[in-house]
């Protein structure tokens, strides 16, 4: 089972680094949502400062809707995805190994991007660590979420309005104590409080998800 | 004893069961509906505080709590139908959404025509203003995501799973909007005086919320029946019950 799990894994990072235009793309998003902000509120360091936090929660939010959009599809269109669904090892832990991939393929390079948009909003130095581990406790939760909302939607053309609608709500608690916990590390304060609260929601996604995410890839497989 | 469960699994049975249901509902519920509102608009005496103007509580607690009572209906509807493959389950679940999403709608609005006069805003980012918002949108990704599958079967499922999922979230989504507004700012702004409120305010608001849920469900059964007749269209018992009722008429 481990090694199925493995294998699935590497194909997944295999995949991902040949078609490397797919990875940069959720990165180049997330980069021109956090250039939006400023265009937007006018360059008052200390309103930028303010903003920051939020802003780079919002734009790594709407970077990982548009990764999802692509989780399964290819998978689904191919006949990837039926052939897990027909092996005996069990479809969910497969699954992960998928969401996994996303995970380091999109969502990593988000965290560790994120310092330089720390400074590009005018927060402290001091404030990167605290942002880095919000992101790092946090996107997990995002991709295991998604991984629901993707499965939903697999078999389905132009779906990402419909995702958008699906996931957004499903992510608000992500979203509050993400940008919560930047908010205190740019000011400087303690952020355990919120950052114990997003990795127990990773921890309960990462027990709970990945269940509801093989039942939703065989529903999109029926 | 498990005889009446079985028959509910039949559709024709299940049919008859909300058709002969509906009127013992929704006539109770319009009867409650007037007196509620007698008592709730006329007997009712004016707040000493807030004028005529609380009296719109009794349209919008009820919403409130059957925007809640109908999602919670919803999935554990789907739940049924996901673990016991009970197509029937689905129906009632379908049902539900539309029930669901309109007193969500009218809770949100009401309440926004209540805060304009007393907080002097339409709206504030309070909490259960907050949650309420999402749940809306719960409500319409359940059917946008229905519209979007055209197999019924497959539908079924997949709107099943995501209420089920959003059933797990709704409870950390709550607590989360709670504990982001509690660490901002206080509310300034004071919400209903919960059990203090004065027995002759309080009966019609009673009478009010059994009203309300009475009509959902008629409305239930409503959403029901024409969900198994859809589904049943082929069936030859939807063609003699439409063949005997147009002779009839």
């Amino acid at each position: 089972m481990i090694s199925a799990f493995l294998l699935v894994l590497r194909r997944e990072l295999t995949v991902a680094v040949r078609r490397w235009s797919d990875l940069v793309m959720p990165l180049m998003f997330f980069i021109i949502v956090c250039t939006l902000f400023p265009l937007a509120v006018g360059q008052d360091i200390e309103m930028l400062n303010n903003i920051g936090p939020g802003a780079i929660w919002v734009a790594a939010l709407l970077a990982t809707l548009l990764s999802l959009n692509s989780l399964f599809r290819d998978d689904f269109e191919d006949g990837t995805l039926e052939q897990l669904a027909l092996d005996k090892e069990p479809l969910s832990f497969m699954l992960l190994a998928k969401t996994i991939a996303h995970w380091l393929v999109t969502e990593l390079p988000l965290v560790v991007l994120s310092p330089v948009l720390v400074l590009a909003f005018g927060m402290p130095v001091d404030a990167i660590p605290g942002l880095v581990l919000t992101l790092l406790a946090g996107t997990p939760a995002l991709s295991l979420i998604g991984s629901v909302g993707a499965a939903l939607t697999a078999g389905l053309r132009q779906a990402s309005g419909l995702l958008a609608l699906l996931l957004l709500p499903l992510t608000v608690p992500v979203l509050i104590f993400g940008a919560r916990a930047a908010d205190l590390a740019a000011s400087g304060q303690s952020i355990a409080g919120p950052l114990y609260l997003l990795g127990g929601i990773s921890v309960l996604a990462l027990t709970l998800a990945p269940f509801a995410t093989a039942a939703a890839v065989r529903v999109s497989l029926d | 004893m498990w005889t009446w469960f079985h028959k509910l699994a039949s559709p024709p049975h299940f049919y008859r069961t909300a058709t002969v249901l509906e009127p013992w509902l929704f006539w109770p519920a319009l009867i409650l509906l007037g007196i509620g509102l007698y008592g709730g608009l006329i007997v009712a005496p004016a707040d000493y505080m807030q004028g005529d103007g609380y009296r719109i509580i009794y349209v919008h607690v009820p919403s409130s709590y059957l925007s809640m009572f109908s999602y919670v209906t919803m999935a554990v509807a789907s739940a049924i139908g996901l673990i016991w493959r009970m197509k029937l389950a689905f129906c009632v679940a379908v049902a539900c959404a539309p029930i669901g999403a309109a007193f969500t709608f009218l809770s949100l609005v009401t309440g926004a025509i209540w805060g304009q006069p007393m907080w002097g805003t339409w709206w504030v980012w309070d909490p259960r203003l907050t949650s309420q918002l999402i749940l809306f949108f719960l409500y319409l990704g359940y059917m946008f995501l229905r519209q979007a599958l055209a197999e019924t079967r497959q539908a079924d499922r997949a709107s099943g799973v995501l209420a089920v999922v959003g059933v797990v979230n709704i409870p950390i989504i709550h607590f989360s909007v709670e504990w982001w507004n509690s660490l901002h700012q206080p509310a300034s702004l004071s919400k209903l005086e919960a059990p203090s409120i004065a027995a002759d305010m309080l009966w019609p608001l009673l009478v009010m919320i059994l009203a309300y849920q009475l009509l959902m469900l008629a409305l239930l059964m409503t959403g029901i029946r024409a969900q198994v007749l859809e589904r049943e269209k082929n069936a030859r018992w939807v063609g003699e019950l439409i063949g005997r009722e147009g002779r009839g008429a």
